[in-house]
C-alpha cells in the first residue's frame, strides 16, 4: 500500500470518527472513553509482531511486555464498559407484577 | 520483506476489524444499542488479534540433515517455535486476568482514575512497540538491508517509517507520563492543586523544540542516540504538561490524553500499514478531541488556557471565602428540606463532584424514590463538566439505578428551573454560580451554568460556608432569600432527609 493510500484511509476515518462521536449521547461519555481506550489497544498488533519476530531478543521481550499491557487494556476496557452499560436502565413502568 | 498486511486477505481482515470499531462507537448513540456496540468492539479486536497471530507465527530455523537417493543433504528449514508461541499466549493470558479482575473490582467512583491508568498503558505499549520496531525494523518490514562500501551491512529504516516511528514513540511517551500524573491526581496520591514551576512555559517550549530538533535529526541519520533522547524528552514533557493542571480541569486532561492514545495508535498503524490501527487511531483521536472541545466549551475556556494550567491557583480560598462570613445566609435542617420537597410538584437534583466524593448517589436515589411516593416529579440536571471526567455523574447515577430517562443535560433542562419548586444542589458549586452570567470580572464569566436560583427554593448541600468552589469564587446563590443551606456531609444529609420523609 502506498503512503497516500494509507493517508486517505486515515483522513476519511477521522471524518467518520467526527460524525460518529458527535452522535454519542452525553450520558454515555464515560463508557465512550472506556471503549475507545479498549479499542486503541489494537496497538497489540504491533506488539504481537515484535514478540513473534526473531532476530532481536530485546525487541522480542519489549513486544511481549507490550502484549501484556495492551491485553490488560483490551480485556479491562471492554469488561468495564460492559459493566457500565449494563447499569443504564430505563424507568421501570409501574409494574403490574409488583402487586 | 513485504508488509504482511499487504496480503489482500489479511488486509481485508484488518479492515473488517476497523469497521467493527466504528460500529462499536456508533452503538453509543443510545443506551439500548450500546451493549451491542460493545460486542462489535470485542469482535473487531478478536479479528485483529487472531489475524496477527496466524500471520506472524514465530519460527526458528532448524538444520535438516538426511539422505535422499544416495545423496546427503543439509537444508535450513523453519519450524514453529512452540516456546515463543507459548510465551505470547501467556502474555495475553496474564493481561486478560489483570484486566478482567481490575474491571470487576473497581468502584464506579474510581472510574476516572481507572481510565487514566488505562490510557497510560496504551501510551506505554505504543512506546514499547515503537522501540521494538526501531530495534528490529526488518521484522516490521520497514527497512532495507544496506551494505555500505566500508563496514557491516545494516538495516536502513525507510524515511517515512522513521517519521511515523518517532511520532508514535513521542506521542506514546507523552500519553504515558501525562496519564500517570493524571492518575496520581485523580487517585489522591498527589494534591489536586496545580503545581506551578517557575518559567514553566519557557521550559515546556524549550523541551518541545528539542523534541522537534532531535526528531528531525533522527529522520536524517537514524541515530539511536537521537531516538533515545526523543523518548526521554517526551516522557519529561508529559509530566511537565499535566503537573500545573488542577483537579476540576481533569475532564479536559482525561479527554486530551484519550485523544493522544489514539494518535499514537494511528502513528504505529502507519508504520505497520495496518488499516485496523489507522481507523482506530483516527476514531479514538477524534473522539478525545471532540470530548476535550465539549468540556472546554462547557467551561467557556479555550483549550490553550486549560493546557497552560494554573486555573484557580491565584485566586486562593481567602479571596471569596472571606466574604462568605460577613453576608447573611439561611441555614436549614434535614426536616425542613424533607418538608419542602415533599410539598413540591417538581424537584430538580443537581449533582456534582461532591456527590461522588461522599458516595451519596445511592442515598440520593432512595430520596428520589421516597419523593416519588409523595407524588413529586424528580429530575436530575447534569452539567457537562460536573465530576472529573465526561459523563462521570451519569455513570454514578446509573450505578445507583437511576433510570436514564430522568437524567437531563444542561440545555434540555435549564429552562425548567423557573417552573420548579425545589432545586436540590448536592456537591456542585461553580456550575450553579449566576456570576457566570452577570459578573464580567468573574473568572468563570461566560461559562454556561444551571439556573438553579430561578427555582422557588434552592436547597444547597455543602460541607461548610468557608470553602469555595474550584474556581475560587464566591457563589451568589448562597445568600439569596430563596436559598437554604444544608451544611453537612452530602451522604449523611441525604440519609437524614430520607428518614424525615418517612
Amino acid at each position: 500500500m502506498s503512503f497516500i493510500a494509507i493517508l486517505s484511509i486515515f483522513v476519511l476515518a477521522c471524518f467518520v470518527g467526527y460524525f460518529v462521536v458527535w452522535s454519542v449521547t452525553p450520558a454515555l461519555h464515560t463508557p465512550l472513553m472506556a471503549v475507545t481506550n479498549a479499542i486503541s489497544s489494537v496497538i497489540i498488533v504491533g506488539a504481537l509482531i515484535a514478540a513473534a519476530a526473531s532476530g532481536s531478543p530485546s525487541a522480542k521481550w519489549l513486544g511481549l511486555l507490550g502484549v501484556v499491557l495492551a491485553s490488560i487494556n483490551i480485556f479491562g476496557g471492554f469488561a468495564v464498559t460492559q459493566r457500565m452499560l449494563a447499569m443504564y436502565k430505563k424507568k421501570e413502568r409501574p409494574a403490574v407484577a409488583k402487586h | 520483506m513485504e508488509h504482511v498486511a499487504d496480503n489482500p486477505w489479511v488486509a481485508l481482515a484488518y479492515l473488517i476489524a476497523g469497521v467493527c470499531f466504528i460500529l462499536a462507537l456508533r452503538g453509543l448513540s443510545s443506551p439500548e444499542s450500546s451493549r451491542r456496540g460493545n460486542r462489535y468492539g470485542m469482535i473487531g479486536m478478536a479479528i485483529a488479534v487472531v489475524t496477527t497471530l496466524v500471520t506472524h507465527v514465530p519460527t526458528v530455523p532448524v538444520l535438516a540433515v538426511g539422505e535422499v537417493a544416495g545423496y546427503d543433504y543439509a537444508a535450513l528449514m523453519q519450524r514453529v517455535d512452540t516456546l515463543a508461541v507459548f510465551e505470547i499466549l501467556a502474555a495475553i493470558g496474564i493481561g486478560a486476568v489483570i484486566g478482567v479482575v481490575t474491571a470487576r473490582r473497581i468502584a464506579m467512583t474510581a472510574m476516572p482514575q481507572l481510565v487514566a491508568a488505562f490510557h497510560s498503558l496504551v501510551g506505554l505499549a505504543a512506546v514499547l512497540v515503537a522501540i521494538a520496531a526501531f530495534l528490529n525494523p526488518v521484522a516490521f518490514g520497514i527497512a532495507d538491508i544496506v551494505t555500505p562500501l566500508i563496514g557491516a551491512p545494516f538495516a536502513a529504516i525507510h524515511g517515512v517509517s522513521r517519521v511515523e516511528m518517532i511520532l508514535g514513540v513521542a506521542i506514546g511517551a507523552i500519553t504515558f507520563s501525562g496519564s500517570v500524573i493524571a492518575f496520581l491526581k485523580l487517585n489522591g496520591n498527589m494534591g489536586g492543586a496545580p503545581i506551578m514551576l517557575p518559567m514553566r512555559h519557557a521550559i515546556n517550549l524549550g523541551v518541545a523544540l528539542m523534541i522537534l530538533w532531535f526528531s528531525f535529526s533522527f529522520w536524517l541519520t537514524q541515530s539511536p542516540l537521537d531516538f533515545w533522547i526523543v523518548v526521554a524528552l517526551s516522557f519529561a514533557i508529559g509530566f511537565l504538561l499535566i503537573i500545573p493542571i488542577g483537579g476540576a480541569d481533569m475532564p479536559v486532561v482525561v479527554s486530551m490524553l484519550n485523544s493522544y492514545s489514539g494518535w499514537a495508535a494511528a502513528a504505529m498503524g502507519f508504520t505497520l500499514h495496518n488499516t485496523a490501527m489507522i481507523i482506530t487511531g483516527a476514531l479514538v483521536g477524534s473522539s478525545g478531541a471532540i470530548l476535550s472541545y465539549i468540556m472546554c466549551r462547557a467551561m467557556n475556556r479555550s483549550f490553550i488556557s486549560v493546557i497552560a494550567g494554573g486555573f484557580g491557583a491565584e485566586a486562593g480560598p481567602s479571596g471569596g471565602g472571606g466574604a462568605a462570613i460577613d453576608r447573611p445566609w439561611k441555614r436549614g435542617s434535614a426536616e425542613d428540606a424533607a418538608f419542602l420537597m415533599s410539598q413540591a410538584e417538581q424537584v430538580i437534583i443537581v449533582p456534582g463532584y461532591g456527590m461522588a466524593v461522599a458516595q451519596a448517589q445511592h442515598a440520593l436515589r432512595e430520596m428520589a424514590d421516597k419523593l416519588k411516593e409523595h407524588g413529586v416529579r424528580v429530575k436530575y440536571a447534569i452539567h457537562p463538566v460536573a465530576g472529573r471526567m465526561p459523563g462521570h455523574m451519569n455513570v454514578l447515577l446509573a450505578e445507583a439505578n437511576v433510570p436514564y430517562d430522568e437524567v437531563f443535560e444542561l440545555e434540555d433542562v435549564n429552562s425548567e428551573f423557573s417552573q420548579t419548586d425545589v432545586a436540590f444542589v448536592i456537591g456542585a458549586n461553580d456550575v450553579t454560580n449566576p456570576a457566570a452570567k452577570t459578573d464580567k470580572t468573574s473568572p468563570i464569566y461566560g461559562m454556561p451554568v444551571l439556573d438553579v436560583e430561578k427555582a422557588k427554593t434552592v436547597l444547597f448541600i455543602k460541607r461548610s460556608m468557608g470553602g469555595v468552589g474550584y474556581a475560587g469564587v464566591d457563589n451568589e446563590v448562597f445568600y439569596r432569600d430563596n436559598t437554604m443551606m444544608l451544611l453537612a456531609d452530602a451522604k449523611k444529609m441525604v440519609e437524614e432527609i430520607v428518614k424525615s420523609l418517612d
